[in-house]
């Protein structure tokens, strides 16, 4: 057993004691967690992320939710105490699954699974990984002049530029992407191009933006996957890229900006890995719709709804984003990446991003 | 001449055209205007306004006729309608009863004249007043078809049936017997021993709605249970309304006139029309509730002598006898002239008329003392039923009855109406915008009002007239009622509470405890302490069930506080001759009023106790929620038995709105954040 798993299953353990004890002594049992809201989140300017605040909330046996919550933390424990004793791992989907022969404890659906583990992080201050869960779904895609060092899964270490070592879809980011399984060697590109959208990546892939800008393009897939994050974050930390996110322009793709440079309000306890607080926002801003007069559709009341939330963000709290929030509710309007299309295939590296980018001081 | 003729012939009798008052009055104008006319101008009035309402009303009077003739000769109702089409227009509508028929002699009267009837004079509650409905309908059908009414009545056993077709001679509002020739004017009726058959053809358009034939013959079996109706539509679908009890109402008293609230006009009629020739008898034997010390009374202070002869007094004298009569007091008129239709039979007409839609309450039915307006006895009705297949997001339907009829037009103009409209349901658990107009839920409320003269807005009696002291007693009865689904929505919403948390302490913390024991490899620890502090309660979760004849009730008690308790357990059932069996443990108590009094024994901590009983020879439905009281206890310490009524033992139990809320749990812990009740979407997409 690793030290790490000893750790993860003498936290368990702890946290087990401790609604054990409750109960002997007559008390209602209860785990106290941060709450995990948009108004408890912190910068935290060590890391110059945003991270949970001091608000706590108790997960207690009192209501129906909180008594299921915590039998269902028991099964879960269990599980990865055996998973731990045999060397096994599981997807999260796999344990909404295995739960289904957990009587009252079933998960009534996935993220009610997802959240537990991350629950779980937050207590033990450990990462899901440790406890031999693991998400489904892989990070996305990297083009670009940059050399890894991935060890595959029958300990073969593979040198792999992603680049010249790979097809026109890039490398495929592993769900693990710490130094034990993926080192990063080194890199001739200026900076990072993270990018919403898949035709946009294939589109700046097609152009030969890579080559041309000398940058690595990064497929974020929509809202990124932690690895996706936790990729971007290294290369910046360790190669010393700078990063700029490409998306589409509405309230949606503002938060997927959020999450790489901020912290995502869900993984707040681990900000400090996964969030790449130098990373700069290239558009599509609402300004760019004005100012490209790019084709767009109206809001939806969804839309207007997210954008409202984003004005009490504490994380969009700043000149910029307040200009351009309130421009966008102002024009009700939104625009897609793809809609620079309007004025030709090449015109978002031949012209849009050059010029975003040299207004930002990105390209050098 | 009689003010009040005799009861004579049961059906709508009556002996003479000669009255007084408005029917003089109405047959001087008959004299300008043939009676055709006059009805034809004023069909409205009479409610025969459009084709499909005119169908209606045909079926109605007939209807209403043959419920009147049936209770007055004792019988329970056995009715039948029968809707046929002839052409586009013409109907033929058939209704049959079992009454006591009508004697040969007085067929063309009740069915041939306009204002035929001794009802119109008779203080006493009865469907039908003016007689002017059973012969309207015949003319309608005259007036739209051409075609005489068959009248087939049979008064014996063994004796044949007369067999009658009437029309009307508009010009001098008097009947003609038009056939059949004999010996065809009388055949063998050998279905029953007594009965009329009513043949009425007439234009008309039948639709199924919510003013349809049908819906009345609903509603008409909804307020009188005691009746079996069958109905065939036009198409030949026949449906059944089954009697659900099978007693009469009691009958009805006619009564003398109450002199509160008299009108100057009816006073000098009755000085006019009375037997007795001198003031003070006058007053002692036409008026109820007049003593001989009263009548003295009234004159000297009418300054009127005793011996005044009434019918030769003027208007002046009368103005000061009505003067002296108002400042007087009287006790209320006796109410043996009305006919409620009782708590009871509310709860069973409803239940067996609309227990299709599978409702899950009817609040105890409310009826209320009578009451008088203008010298007339009435009285408010009121039941409601809740929930079920019953729409939530539509208004409340009101189904409105006046002396056991069902009201279908009109409703906005109805009093009833404007009684439930001005009443506050919010309180009651409905919606209503802005705590007035029709409440919107998953409901239907009755009301019914019973009088010896309900004051119709018309003669088509579809509406009753906005009288504050009637409208005063519905709300009453309408806010006691919705009381009573209040206390039946706060049980059923602190049973929900509840059972969540009965699920934690039962279920849950059990799985808990075992799972974290084996992870810290420890024996379970014991939950007693956990429990009590999610609960502190007593919690009292009862049962009834109905089967083999029986209603077996089980009264659950589960100690859920840290203490032992020991408490008197008190439960309410049907007094009427019923049959307490297996009582166990043993009650202390069994009054004649079915309050039943346990002393339990101690009960322990997280210790469950249960009571059990039987009750036997009672209908099912009249016992379908336990009614439970707790004494000797701290009310807000137990959920599922209300606080022992101050009047347990002084009067039968009333519901009281005070319906103690359990106090939450003592919690040691501060007020702290529920993780789990975040609502904020955490994902970020």
């Amino acid at each position: 057993m690793t030290d790490y798993s000893k750790e993860a299953v003498q936290r368990l353990y702890e946290i087990a004691e401790s609604i054990y004890d409750q109960i002997d002594d007559g008390k209602v049992p209860k785990m106290v967690i941060p709450l995990r809201t948009k108004s408890n989140i912190r910068f935290d300017p060590k890391h110059s992320v945003w991270k949970y605040g001091p608000a706590k909330g108790a997960r207690t046996a009192k209501k129906t939710q909180g008594a299921l919550m915590l039998l269902r933390t028991m099964y879960v424990m269990e599980l990865i105490e055996d998973m731990i004793k045999e060397s096994k791992s599981s997807t999260l989907r796999e344990m909404y699954y295995i739960s289904e022969g957990w009587g009252k404890g079933k998960f009534h659906s996935q993220d009610e699974s997802n959240l537990l583990a991350e629950d779980l992080e937050i207590v033990t201050g450990l990462m899901r990984e440790d406890f031999k869960l693991r998400p489904e779904e892989n990070g996305a895609s990297v083009f670009g002049n940059i050399t890894i060092q991935e060890t595959d899964r029958k300990g073969k270490s593979k040198r792999i530029n992603c680049m010249d070592d790979v097809g026109d879809s890039g490398y495929g980011i592993p769900y693990n992407v710490e130094s034990d399984k993926v080192k990063l060697l080194e890199t001739g590109a200026d900076f990072i191009i993270a990018i919403e959208t898949g035709g946009m990546f294939d589109r700046l892939v097609e152009n030969g933006f890579a080559e041309d800008f000398n940058s690595v393009l990064v497929h974020l897939k929509g809202q990124p996957a932690r690895s996706t994050r936790r990729f971007v974050k290294r290369v910046n930390e360790e190669l010393k890229l700078p990063v700029v996110v490409f998306t589409d322009g509405d309230p949606w793709s503002f938060r997927i900006f959020a999450s790489v440079a901020y912290g995502a309000i869900k993984t707040a306890h681990i900000s400090e890995f996964l969030a790449t607080p130098t990373a700069e926002y290239v558009g599509i801003t609402a300004s760019d719709i004005e100012n490209y007069k790019l084709p767009t559709d109206k809001l939806t009341d969804r839309d207007t709804k997210a954008l409202e939330a984003e004005l009490k963000d504490p994380r969009f709290n700043d000149e910029f984003w307040r200009n351009e929030i309130e421009l966008m509710l102002k024009l009700n309007k939104k625009a897609e990446q793809q809609a620079l299309a309007k004025y030709g295939l090449d015109y978002v590296t031949d012209k849009y991003l050059p010029e975003k980018l040299g207004e930002m001081g990105a390209l050098r | 001449m009689l003010a009040y003729p005799p009861l004579g012939c049961t059906y709508t009798k009556g002996v003479s055209l000669s009255m007084t008052s408005m029917a003089e009055q109405l047959a001087k104008k008959q004299k300008e205007i043939s009676v055709s006319e006059f009805f034809e101008r004023n069909r409205q009035i009479l409610g025969f306004d459009s084709p499909t309402k005119a169908l209606l009303m045909a079926v109605k009077e007939a209807v209403d006729n043959s419920l009147d003739a049936c209770e007055e000769a004792g019988i329970l109702p056995d009715i039948s309608v029968k809707l046929e089409k002839v052409d586009d227009k013409e109907f033929k509508m058939t209704v049959e009863d079992n009454g006591p028929g009508i004697v040969p002699t007085m067929i063309p009267n009740v069915f041939g004249r306009l204002l035929f009837g001794s009802r119109f004079h008779a203080i006493r509650q009865s469907r039908g007043q003016q007689g002017i409905g059973i012969s309207a309908t015949v003319m309608y059908g005259q007036i739209t078809t051409g075609k005489p009414s068959r009248i087939t009545s049979k008064t014996e056993k063994d004796k044949p049936a007369a067999v009658k077709l009437i029309m009307i001679n508009t010009k001098h509002n008097t009947p003609d017997v038009v056939g059949p020739a004999p010996p065809n004017d009388y055949v063998m009726w050998d279905e029953k021993e007594h009965g009329t058959r009513v043949e009425i053809n007439l234009n008309g358009r039948y639709i199924a709605s919510k003013q349809s034939v049908y819906e009345y013959l609903r509603q008409t079996a909804i307020v009188n249970p005691h009746t079996n109706i069958s109905f065939v539509d036009p198409d030949g679908n026949s449906s059944t309304f089954t009697r659900a009890w099978d007693k009469l109402p009691p009958p009805t008293k006619e009564i003398r006139p109450h002199p509160e609230g008299l009108e100057l006009g009816t006073l000098m009629n009755l000085g006019r029309a009375t037997r007795v020739k001198n003031l003070k008898e006058f007053l002692k034997t036409d008026f109820c509730r007049i003593s001989d010390r009263l009548a003295k009374e009234i004159v000297e202070r009418s300054g009127l002598r005793e011996t005044a002869k009434t019918t030769q007094m003027d208007l002046d004298q009368y103005k000061a006898l009505l003067g002296a009569m108002q400042s007087a007091k009287y006790l209320p008129p006796p109410t043996d002239c009305l006919s409620p239709i009782g708590e009871a039979l509310i709860r069973k007409g409803l239940k067996n008329v609309l227990d299709d839609m599978r409702p899950e309450f009817y609040s105890p039915p409310v009826t209320r003392s009578p009451r008088v307006y203008s010298g007339n006895p009435f009285q408010a009705e009121v039941g409601i039923v809740y929930g079920g297949n019953l729409p939530a997001d539509q208004p409340v339907t009101i189904l409105r009855f006046a002396n056991r009829v069902p009201l279908l037009y009109q409703q906005g103009a109805c009093v009833l109406t404007k009684s439930v409209e001005s009443v506050d349901w919010r309180r009651y658990g409905l919606e209503q915008r802005g705590g007035s107009g029709i409440p919107f839920g998953p409901a239907i409320i009755m009301v019914h009002v019973a009088s010896t003269k309900v004051p119709f807005t018309s003669e088509a009696k579809e509406a009753v007239a906005s009288i504050p002291e009637i409208q005063g007693e519905i709300e009453l009865a309408l806010r006691e009622c919705g009381r009573r689904l209040k206390v039946h929505l706060n049980k059923k919403d602190t049973k929900v509470r509840t059972k969540a948390k009965f699920e934690i302490v039962q279920e849950i913390l059990p799985l808990i405890a075992e799972k974290s024991a084996k992870i810290v490899k420890k024996p379970v620890p014991p939950l007693s302490g956990t429990i009590t502090k999610i609960m502190n309660v007593v919690w009292v979760d009862d049962s009834v069930t109905y089967e083999k004849k029986r209603h077996r009730v089980k009264v659950d008690i589960y100690n859920y506080t840290p203490k032992q308790t020991r408490f008197n357990l008190h439960a309410v059932v049907p007094a009427s001759s019923i049959e307490l069996l297996r009582a166990e443990p043993r009650p202390v108590e069994v009054k004649e009023d079915g309050k039943i009094t346990w002393e339990l024994r101690p009960i322990r901590s997280t210790e469950k106790f249960t009571v059990a009983f039987e009750l036997e020879g009672l209908e099912p439905e009249l016992y379908d929620e336990n009614e439970l009281y707790a004494s000797g206890i701290d009310p807000s310490m137990i959920i599922g038995a209300d606080p022992l009524p101050g009047d347990w033992d002084v009067a039968r139990l009333k519901v009281t709105e005070m319906q103690a809320e359990p106090a939450a749990p003592a919690e040691e812990e501060e007020e702290e954040v529920d993780y789990d009740e975040q609502t904020e979407a955490l994902n970020d997409d």
